[in-house]
């Protein structure tokens, strides 16, 4: 029992940051331009 | 070196150029002030489709002075230039130069960020969230944890779904109270019905110690359907972006001439009735006007589906929407642009209340049937087992089983799966369809109407001798005709392109309005245009369409120039024909020329001359005998039949008026995507209908054992998984068969990249 008290409450845990991770790329606009982020790879950051 | 008085200012301004360029006041009028002293504008750049691309665009555009930053969004094909205030840089021109065709968007009414995506996404997120962790917990009791542990995990199984259910459940609990406070029924009532009482019943049982809660169905029922609904919003929305993202053909302004003389461009709403306008040529006529001085020719097409440009004169009347070719002209405005042409299509379509009004979806005519049913048998399970046992806890478990066993969780994915793998097969092959209702509409079709000049065929000349005719002469027609608006002028400077470089360079070009250009190079004078003024005698008369180049008086080459059928039209109408389908031609053109292209594609049904209003009237009569009619056209003058029709399809070259009013929007150059679209949709009915009957087939099976009770969450789990991966899978089934050929359409050369990212 103590193991899963200290277990459950790690995996939501985790499983969550994952969430919030995903709402914030969301919400900062990173899934605006999937083709572009895709291809913006190959260019040189010169400018 | 002015050819005719009016136009003299702008004569001199004549520019080589292959394209009708915005002008700097354009872009000024549809640009949008950001505050700190910054000014963005907003293009549509269809040619964009790699890193090379974006590349080139953003740097050559930071060069220019006072471009703050510029970005382009290679998904939706924009790009969005900021600049510090004061005159916009030249941003169409280099563009131009780089050589991608760009056209400005309306920043005004364009919501940035699309709201309702976002919302789906997130629900669709903090649903599979919680699914998974309540998931993990159920198995986890469905394999044995016991007593203590078991309600540790129902407890903690209630805390993940309450967040869940609350925050993307509410898209279901909200159109379900829209559709009740209605008295309507739709798909949406049972599911937040079946989901709220889940988890009632489920927390119920928990604080009871109770063995059997249905957490897990109730999350992962909202996560499925979340997918389903956020797959067709996606499908809806890539095409009306992409819709819009095309040529916009109405003025957004023009040059206006005071009294005292001094020139000022005005937004389209500030032109009066009685305002004198200058109009260059390659302009759109804003409103309807009367021509005061200057002659040129005119291009029709869009209006009236006339394929030949008409010549002007002083006191000749313009329409709104028309294009002024080769001559500069004054014009009176006789109307303001809310009483021109435009604007009254735009009450006919308002007028013509066509069959997708009263055309009701599969989905809610299934529900509508469905709904009750459900209901019923939930309730008189209930009434069952209370008059057999007595025993209410028991009796309202069943029930609340039936419901979940019974929630259209396959029903709910069977309509928008189908109809998004439809869709993104059609997007394959150049097709955008606005909405899914348009493709069961379309299977319902016995009836096609076409149009003429644009529809069935190009709506713009070509060279068709190219082959004949010396690549020296080539270069030098081309050369010349790149000064020109003209149709056949454009036709030609395309045709040269790959001729090479004239091997000289002309000085003293002008423009003779209806007649051709004229310059001097090399101690001649060379003329290209018509043939009786080309020539200096006039004894040599060819009729045939198209432009003579000529060197002092002298023929060195015929170009002949003609409106092209559209590529495998005989081949698309004939299949029409052997479908059953009875196949109607409606053209605005004069008789001959309508007669003439229908007979070469094997369209017995013509009617010439036809108006705008007439067009729609013909639809509505065949529509009130019971006939289901597809209205394939392109211009203002057929979109209010596009509206009238049960359902309509529009090329990309489309009037914009035009390509809003249809269904669908064919962006290649084939004519085969009529039937291709007809054939997809068709096929994609069959799976809808196979699949509703698999959904009543599953539930005739799983409702008996709901009813006996002996459903546990995990039978109800697996029925469930089951029922959507087995329609999900029938759905896929309609990926193979015809194609459109693939040349398409120059400026969405991204088509077919189009749709491939809709399957992630």
């Amino acid at each position: 029992m103590t193991n899963l008290v200290i277990l459950i409450p790690v995996a939501l845990f985790l499983g969550g940051m994952g969430l919030a991770a995903f709402l914030w790329a969301l919400r900062s606009g990173q899934y605006q331009d999937m083709d572009g982020s895709a291809e913006r790879i190959l260019l040189d950051d010169d400018d | 070196m002015s050819c005719c008085a009016p136009g003299a200012e702008l004569a001199l301004d004549l520019e080589p150029s292959r394209r009708d360029l915005p002008s700097t006041d354009e872009i000024r009028l549809a640009s949008r002030q950001l505050g700190n002293g910054l000014v963005q504008v907003e293009l549509s750049v269809p040619g964009v489709h790699c890193a090379a691309c974006i590349h080139a665009i953003e740097s050559s555009l930071k060069k220019l002075t006072g471009v703050a930053s510029a970005r382009v969004n290679l998904s939706t094909r924009r790009l969005s230039v900021c600049w510090r205030e004061g005159e916009p840089p030249p941003v169409m021109t280099v563009l131009d130069q780089l050589g991608y065709e760009a056209h400005l968007f309306d920043v005004d009414n364009e919501p940035g960020r699309d709201e309702t995506l976002a919302e789906l996404i997130r629900a669709v997120a903090v649903a599979g969230f919680a699914a998974g962790n309540i998931m993990l917990l159920s198995v986890s009791v469905w394999s044995g944890a016991e007593d203590a542990t078991r309600d540790l995990f129902h407890w903690i199984s209630a805390l993940i779904a309450i967040p869940a259910l609350a925050f993307a459940g509410r898209i279901y609990f909200r159109s379900a109270w829209n559709a009740l406070s209605h008295g309507r029924m739709n798909m949406d009532v049972p599911i937040a019905l079946g989901i709220s009482l889940a988890y009632g019943m489920s927390l119920y049982e928990t604080i009871n110690h109770g063995e059997h809660a249905y957490f897990d169905a109730s999350v992962s029922l909202l996560f499925f359907l979340l997918i389903g609904r956020t797959l067709d919003h996606v499908m809806r929305e890539r095409a009306r972006v992409a819709v819009r993202g095309l040529r916009r053909l109405a003025a957004r302004g023009a040059t206006v001439i005071r009294q005292d003389g001094s020139h000022d461009y005005v937004p389209l709403e500030e032109i009066e009735a009685g305002s004198m306008l200058l109009l260059a040529a390659g302009d759109r006529v804003p409103v309807d006007a009367c021509v005061r001085e200057g002659t040129s020719d005119v291009d029709c097409s869009l209006v009236s589906g006339e394929s030949e440009p008409q010549r002007v004169a002083p006191g000749g009347m313009l329409r709104a929407g028309t294009m002024n070719l080769t001559g500069a002209l004054t014009i009176e405005a006789v109307a303001t642009a809310k009483d021109s042409f435009l604007a009254e299509m735009v009450r006919l379509m308002e007028a013509a209340e066509g069959g997708r009004a009263r055309y009701r979806r599969i989905a809610d005519r299934a529900s509508a049937l469905y709904s009750p049913v459900v209901h019923l048998t939930a309730l008189l399970t209930f009434a069952g087992w209370m008059a057999a046992t007595g025993d209410w806890h028991r009796a309202i478990t069943i029930a609340i089983a039936v419901l979940i066993i019974t929630c259209p969780c396959a029903l709910g994915l069977a309509v928008p799966i189908v109809q998004v793998v439809a869709a993104r097969k059609l997007f394959e092959n150049g097709i955008m369809v606005k909405d899914g209702s348009a493709m069961e509409r379309l299977a319902e079709i016995d009836t096609v109407v076409f149009d003429k000049t644009g529809t069935l065929t190009l709506g713009t000349p070509q060279l068709t001798n190219g082959d004949l005719i010396d690549r020296t002469a080539l270069a030098i027609a081309a050369e010349l005709a790149m000064y020109s608006h003209h149709p056949v002028a454009r036709a030609i400077a395309q045709a040269g392109a790959s001729a090479g470089p004239s091997p000289f360079r002309f000085t003293e070009i002008r423009e003779v309005p209806g007649c051709g250009l004229e310059a001097k190079a090399d101690g001649s004078v060379w003329r290209l245009g018509r043939a009786e003024w080309a020539f200096r005698c006039q004894d040599d008369d060819i009729p045939a369409p198209g432009a003579i180049l000529s060197r002092d008086g002298l023929a060195v080459a015929k170009l002949i120039c003609e409106d092209q059928i559209r590529p495998d039209a005989a081949k698309a109408i004939s299949g029409l024909v052997s479908g059953g389908l009875s196949v109607e031609m409606l053209s605005g053109d004069h008789r001959e020329a309508a007669y003439a292209i229908a007979d070469r594609i094997g369209i017995a049904n013509v009617r010439a001359g036809v108006l705008p209003g007439e067009k729609s009237d013909h639809i509505a009569a065949m529509a009130a005998s019971d006939h289901k009619v597809l209205m394939v056209g392109d211009g203002l003058n057929d979109a209010p039949a596009l509206v009238a029709a049960h359902v309509s399809m529009a090329p990309a070259t489309a009037a914009d008026v035009g390509r809003n009013a249809a269904d669908f929007v064919f962006l290649r150059d084939s004519l085969s995507a009529v039937p291709m679209a007809l054939s997809v949709s068709r096929r994609a009915r069959r799976l809808i209908l196979q699949n509703l009957v698999f959904a009543v087939a599953y539930n005739a099976v799983a409702v008996p054992i709901a009813i006996l009770g002996f459903v546990t969450p995990l039978i109800a789990a697996i029925a469930m998984s089951l029922s959507s991966v087995m329609v999900i899978a029938n759905a896929l089934r309609l990926g193979g068969g015809m194609t459109v050929p693939a040349k398409d359409y120059g400026s969405v050369s991204g088509s077919q990249r189009f749709g491939t990212g809709l399957a992630a």
